[in-house]
């Protein structure tokens, strides 16, 4: 793992994928809660026709979870993958 | 309620615990040594690892705890969920990888891994205890709560029976027995709630008849002398509290029938969003004849009950205190799961930083699912006709009742499975914290391998104890509830100085003392001092509360924070950092 001595110790090439992932989280969660927050009438909705926002935005945020799990996974294992030797 | 036990009940539950046990005592002989009483030697499987990630995190909160906030307030019970499977996103991008490479047997050993510092040690040691006797004690209330309608024995004896079970898993083989349990608990919770939500989608929504459709207010009273009366007449098995919980209204797509027949799952939200419901509120009064609690049916539309507000009802009295005490609630289900000791050490059983990375992701579907499916047995225990309306930790279990008694007893017995991975597991967090971190390190006690294995035991005994005292003591609390108390204190007290260790090397061992000190003692102190505290455990009055909103963790986490970085910035940089991994 390619470690950058000036930011830390935890600061290695899939720590760096891991953390723009977390960042897309944080926005996604931070918007639900500010939702639940300042417009919960907009929860109420059915923009989907069946569930409302609120159990949709919810579930979603499950299952966003999980995809971008997968996506740091995939990301991981080609970061990780050893380079050609040098010649 | 009076609850009647029942032979296959009874049977089904011995077997669960009987082989859990069994299997405790067969895997003995692989901890032995102190690697493998920790950490399992580092040779658990990233897959058997991710699903015990499951049975460690998923506690009586998750399945009692929540599915009772939905039964009874409707989505707000929800949130938790929400929170809870947010945190593992913090988890997995932000620490498995770093902790893997940090640490080897204990939290402290992470946090203290460049500096050798016998200060760090000493603070995440206490911390690490804090945290894991908070989230026992919801854990124990849970396992107390499961023994009244399945053995038909007092709470006290659940929680002594849990307490004594998991001190002899953890004693025998510590780490390797403990993740076995946690992995077996973690499938059965998964796979048998899918059964569940899946006989509930078959049956659908049906309107309540029977005695739970009787629509009069009850009244419990204990007496001075202890007496149960049932509107005003003493508790009997033939005078008893009537099942709450019914659907009253299908929606006019139904006009005529009583029951929609199996629905698709997004169809049932769908359906019961439409519906009519009725919920019990409670209110208790004490005059000189004892202690009066009055249920009330509320009929509610299935609409109000799918949206947050059911729980939380600051969230529409539009007050400021209330929504901070709620965003200060999210803000430490997000950050407290990857402060949570008994989760950090499971990334020491694994054998490097990709298993560490792979076993979370599983974790984070097997936990992920879980949650989904919460949300209809939480649901489907609202409309089952069926509730205790004096326990809401009871409505999963009572929900399969209201199917058949084998359920009921298999899915109690999984419930208190559940108790017993998730308690192992706050245990050997809590032992190895003892016996490595405050024996050895701090007081500098030499202890050969076999040593540290016997004291990690001798403090596992005793925490089995403090947690059986605490379980009894805090018998009538929502498990949920509790469970945010002890995600806040992780919350404050481990993420700043885990987060500032990792991705900034200003980081002082001062800093790291101070930030873990501040944020454990001020959010204990913040607790103690709030409203929910003031109104449920002293039985004051929630207006003489001291500090303006119950949960900490909106000031007590960034505070961690600020006080890390102003002790680093004012204490010198440590010079020649020791890096591991």
């Amino acid at each position: 793992m390619a470690r950058s001595e000036s930011q830390g110790p935890a600061v290695t090439a899939s720590s760096r994928i891991g953390l723009a992932l977390f960042w897309i989280y944080v926005l996604l969660y931070g918007g639900f809660i500010g939702l639940v927050l300042f417009r919960p009438d907009l929860l109420s909705r059915r923009p989907f026709g069946g569930v409302n926002l609120a159990i949709a935005y919810g579930m979603g945020l499950i299952a966003g979870a999980f995809v971008l799990a997968i996506i740091y996974m995939a990301a991981c294992r080609v970061v990780d993958r050893p380079g050609p030797p040098r010649t | 309620m009076l609850y009647e036990s029942s032979p296959v009940a009874i049977a089904i539950f011995a077997a669960f615990v009987l082989s859990v046990i069994g299997l405790s005592f067969y895997l003995g002989r692989k901890g032995q040594s102190a690697q493998g009483y920790y950490a399992a030697h580092g040779e658990i499987h990233w897959f058997v690892n991710g699903i015990a990630f499951a049975g460690d995190y998923l506690s009586a909160a998750s399945f009692l705890g929540i599915c009772g906030m939905i039964a009874f307030n409707g989505y707000d019970g929800f949130l938790y969920s929400i929170g809870f499977l947010a945190g593992w996103i913090v988890a997995l991008f932000v620490i498995a990888e770093p902790i893997k490479a940090l640490g080897k047997f204990t939290f402290a050993d992470a946090l203290d891994s460049r500096f050798n510092s016998r200060g760090i040690k000493l603070a995440v040691a206490i911390s690490t205890l804090v945290v894991s006797i908070f989230y026992l004690i919801p854990q124990m209330v849970g396992a107390g709560d499961l023994i009244v309608p399945l053995l038909g024995l007092p709470h006290t004896a659940g929680v002594i029976l849990v307490g004594v079970a998991v001190t002899m898993i953890v004693v025998t083989a510590g780490m390797v027995s403990t993740t076995w349990v946690q992995f077996i608990k973690g499938s059965l919770l998964v796979v048998f709630c899918g059964i569940l939500a899946a006989m509930i989608l078959n049956r659908g929504l049906v309107v309540g008849s029977g005695p739970a459709a009787n629509l009069t207010p009850q009244v419990r009273t204990v007496t001075r002398d202890g007496t149960v009366l049932i509107d005003g007449v003493r508790q009997s098995k033939d005078h008893d509290l009537r099942p709450v919980g019914t659907l009253k209204a299908l929606p006019e797509r139904y006009a005529g029938k009583n029951a929609t027949g199996p629905l698709r799952p997004l169809e049932y939200l769908s359906v019961l969003e439409d519906s009519t419901i009725v919920t019990w509120s409670s209110a208790k009064h004490t005059d000189d004849a004892g202690t009066h609690t009055t249920f009330t049916p509320v009929e509610r539309k299935g609409s109000d009950l799918l949206k947050p507000g059911g729980y939380f009802r600051g969230l529409t009295t539009g007050k400021l205190a209330d929504r901070l005490d709620f965003a200060s609630l999210m803000l430490a289900l997000f950050c407290g799961t990857a402060s949570l000791p008994h989760i950090l050490i499971r990334y020491y059983t694994v054998k490097d930083a990709a298993a560490a990375r792979k076993s979370t992701v599983v974790g984070i579907a097997a936990i992920g699912a879980f949650y989904v499916l919460t949300l209809y047995l939480g649901l489907g225990a609202m409309t089952s006709a069926a509730l205790d309306p004096t326990s809401t930790n009871m409505a999963a279990p009572l929900l399969a009742k209201s199917f058949s008694t084998t359920l009921f007893a298999i899915i109690s017995a999984i419930a208190f499975t559940t108790v017993l991975g998730t308690v192992s597991g706050l245990i050997m967090a809590g032992s190895g914290a003892v016996a490595h971190d405050l024996v050895e390190n701090v007081c500098g006690i030499p202890l050969t391998d076999h040593e540290k294995v016997r004291c990690g035991k001798i403090a596992a005994v005793g925490l089995g104890i403090i947690a059986m005292v605490l379980g009894v003591l805090f018998h009538s609390f929502n498990v949920s509830f509790l469970v945010g108390w002890a995600f806040n204190i992780a919350a404050s007290a481990n993420l700043p100085a885990l987060v500032m260790l990792l991705f900034w090397p200003r980081t002082t061992k001062q800093g790291i003392v101070a930030a873990v000190t501040v944020g454990m003692v001020s959010s204990l102190a913040w607790i103690l001092l709030s409203a929910d505290t003031f109104e449920k455990v002293y039985g004051w009055s929630r207006e003489t509360s001291i500090v303006p909103f119950s949960q900490p963790g909106l000031v007590t986490i960034p505070l961690g924070f600020l006080v890390l970085v102003v002790v680093s910035l004012l204490t010198p940089p440590t010079k020649a950092p020791r890096r591991h991994g």
